[in-house]
């Protein structure tokens, strides 16, 4: 079978600085990858690459056997990639079911002149498309916030938030990026469990980027390790955290 | 209170609902694609000009003639949006976009110029209606006055509404809020922006209409000077915000009418642009503006 996501030799330069050359990974379908490297190291901007923010220079980039390099955003993201953000990117002045929403917004439709006279159809589709946003929030613990303005959340519920807004585009490949980022020991426990369980429940590929060793060695299979922008050591997580350049590279010497 | 006093703010009233109607086209394509269209006053003087076509010289009912003017505008905004605005949206400097925006507006002033001349044509009310009579005939107050304070608050129920409650609307200000966190969400950015424009164009269409049944000399410039108070009345309400809008519309009617009456018919005008000013150095972001807080 041929794999979810497919890349090959992908690259992009920023004036003179090489910020990724010649990324290379595969993930199949199901499949939990972790993408880790120092800071700087250009795993954000391959999410930027994968999601369409930037344009490749070089490489392809192959999604469930149809080519999406160099695609425009929205096009990726109805191809089926969906992400969520370092830095959390709600939109904070929406309730948090209107968040969701937004999420749900290519795959409900009714015209603008329905929306402003309230046809038929609107209170249709609007009813579906909020039965559909609390079952995501249910699934997230969310439901009783679905009224809250999505800054008055607590941090650990933003980035639940954000998982449930990703997941409503209905994506093939789920990217988070550093989703444990600023969580104590007691949160990334349950975040861990919330990644296993989302990944179960939807049948989601999974590729993710941290920071926090715990994490990535507690669930991900298969490890890509990025070092100045290159790729230093891929495979199963077990080798490749094993690998003494990665330990020399990664976790210091 | 005198009857001429009642009378005074009703008309301020009937001469803020139109400001207001055109105050929403700025703001939200303010809060949205965050750009000031300058051109927009003069989008209202081509809407006026072809209801007035369409009822005068075609001979058409002034309902059809209103529905051509919308159309006719809304398809002139989305134009204007893809064709001078689009291409700029990623333009290093935001001042592009608005300079743009400033000579599309003198582009289709010298448009109505070179179409219909410079002198002044009477516009036919669009409202066959003489109005009600209160207190004994001592208080009139025309049709006109009437249907567009109600025209306004519709307008500002529906439109409330939409943006509140819609998908579209939800579109709206998820581009307004993060225009790349949208588009990664599937949203379509350019179709959003071009539907704010698409609606503003539409009430401004209406809002000629009504300006011009009201005033009704109809010159190539009509729209220029509505247009600018309509922009003040937008950031005197806070700008972005469409209850602002509405606000600061209907305030800065009531000022301009009642500083006609009773300070000076000359400096009306100047005392609506002072209270601009003095509304900033009190509170810069508009009487219902958001204050945005930075983190540090």
């Amino acid at each position: 079978m041929a794999a979810l996501l497919d890349v090959k030799n992908l690259g992009i330069s920023f004036g003179g600085l090489r910020a990724v050359n010649g990324f290379d990974i595969s993930i199949e379908q199901g499949e939990l990858y972790g993408l880790i490297g120092p800071n700087g190291a250009g795993k954000t901007t391959v999410f930027n690459l994968l999601t369409g923010v930037y344009k490749p220079d070089t490489g392809k980039i192959i999604l469930d056997g149809k080519d999406i390099t160099g695609r425009k955003t929205i096009d990726i993201s109805k191809a089926g990639i969906a992400r969520t953000f370092q830095n959390i990117r709600l939109f904070k002045q929406l309730s948090v079911l209107d968040n969701v929403k937004v999420g749900l917004h290519n795959h409900h439709k009714y015209s603008a002149i329905e929306g402003v006279l309230r046809l038929p159809r609107y209170f249709k589709v609007e009813k579906e498309m909020n039965e559909r946003a609390m079952e995501l929030l249910k699934v997230f613990e969310l439901e009783k916030h679905a009224e809250t303005l999505a800054s008055n959340l607590p941090y650990g519920e933003q980035r639940k938030l954000e998982i449930a807004r990703a997941l409503a585009t209905d994506p093939k490949l789920l990217l988070l990026d550093e989703p444990a980022a600023g969580m104590n020991p007691n949160e990334t426990g349950s975040l861990m469990e919330m990644i296993q369980f989302v990944r179960e429940k939807f049948h989601m590929t999974i590729l993710l980027i941290e920071h926090d060793m715990k994490l990535v060695s507690g669930i991900c299979e298969k490890l890509t390790v990025l070092n100045f922008g290159e790729v230093l050591a891929q495979g199963k997580t077990a080798e490749v955290l094993n690998d003494p350049q990665v330990i020399t590279a990664y976790l210091g010497e | 209170m005198s009857m001429s006093f009642i009378s005074y703010l009703i008309n301020g009233l009937s001469l803020g609902s139109v400001y207001a109607i055109i105050a929403l086209g700025y703001t939200m394509v303010y809060g949205i694609a965050k750009m000031l269209n300058f051109a927009h006053g003069d989008v209202i003087m081509i809407g006026a000009y072809t209801a007035l076509i369409a009822i005068s010289q075609t001979g058409l009912s002034p309902v059809i003639g209103v529905l051509i003017a919308v159309v006719v505008c809304t398809v002139l905004g989305v134009v204007i949006e893809g064709v001078a605005y689009r291409p700029l949206r990623n333009a290093s400097s935001s001042l592009a976009v608005l300079i743009t925006a400033i000579g599309v507006s003198y582009l289709l002033q010298n448009i109505a110029l070179l179409i219909f001349g410079p002198n002044a044509q009477t516009f036919p009310s669009v409202i066959k209606w003489d109005g009600v009579s209160l207190a004994g005939g001592k208080l009139n107050i025309s049709g006109e006055t009437i249907v567009t304070i109600g025209a306004c608050i519709l307008i500002m129920i529906v439109l409330m509404t939409f943006v509140q409650k819609s998908k579209q609307g939800q579109a709206m200000r998820a581009v307004s809020e993060d225009r790349g966190a949208a588009q990664l969400m599937g949203i379509n950015v350019n179709g959003t922006i071009a539907l704010t424009f698409a609606i503003g164009s539409a009430l401004a269409a209406i809002a000629g209409v009504l300006l011009c049944s009201a005033y009704p000399t109809l010159t190539p410039y009509t729209g220029a000077m509505p247009g600018i108070k309509a922009f003040v009345a937008a950031v005197f309400g806070g700008i972005g915000s469409i209850p602002g809008a509405f606000i600061g519309g209907l305030l800065l009617g009531v000022i301009e009418i009642l500083g006609r009456a009773y300070i000076s018919s000359q400096m009306a005008d100047a005392i609506v642009f002072a209270v601009l000013i003095v509304v900033l150095l009190v509170k810069p972001t508009g009487l219902l503006g958001k204050k945005i807080q930075e983190k540090v």
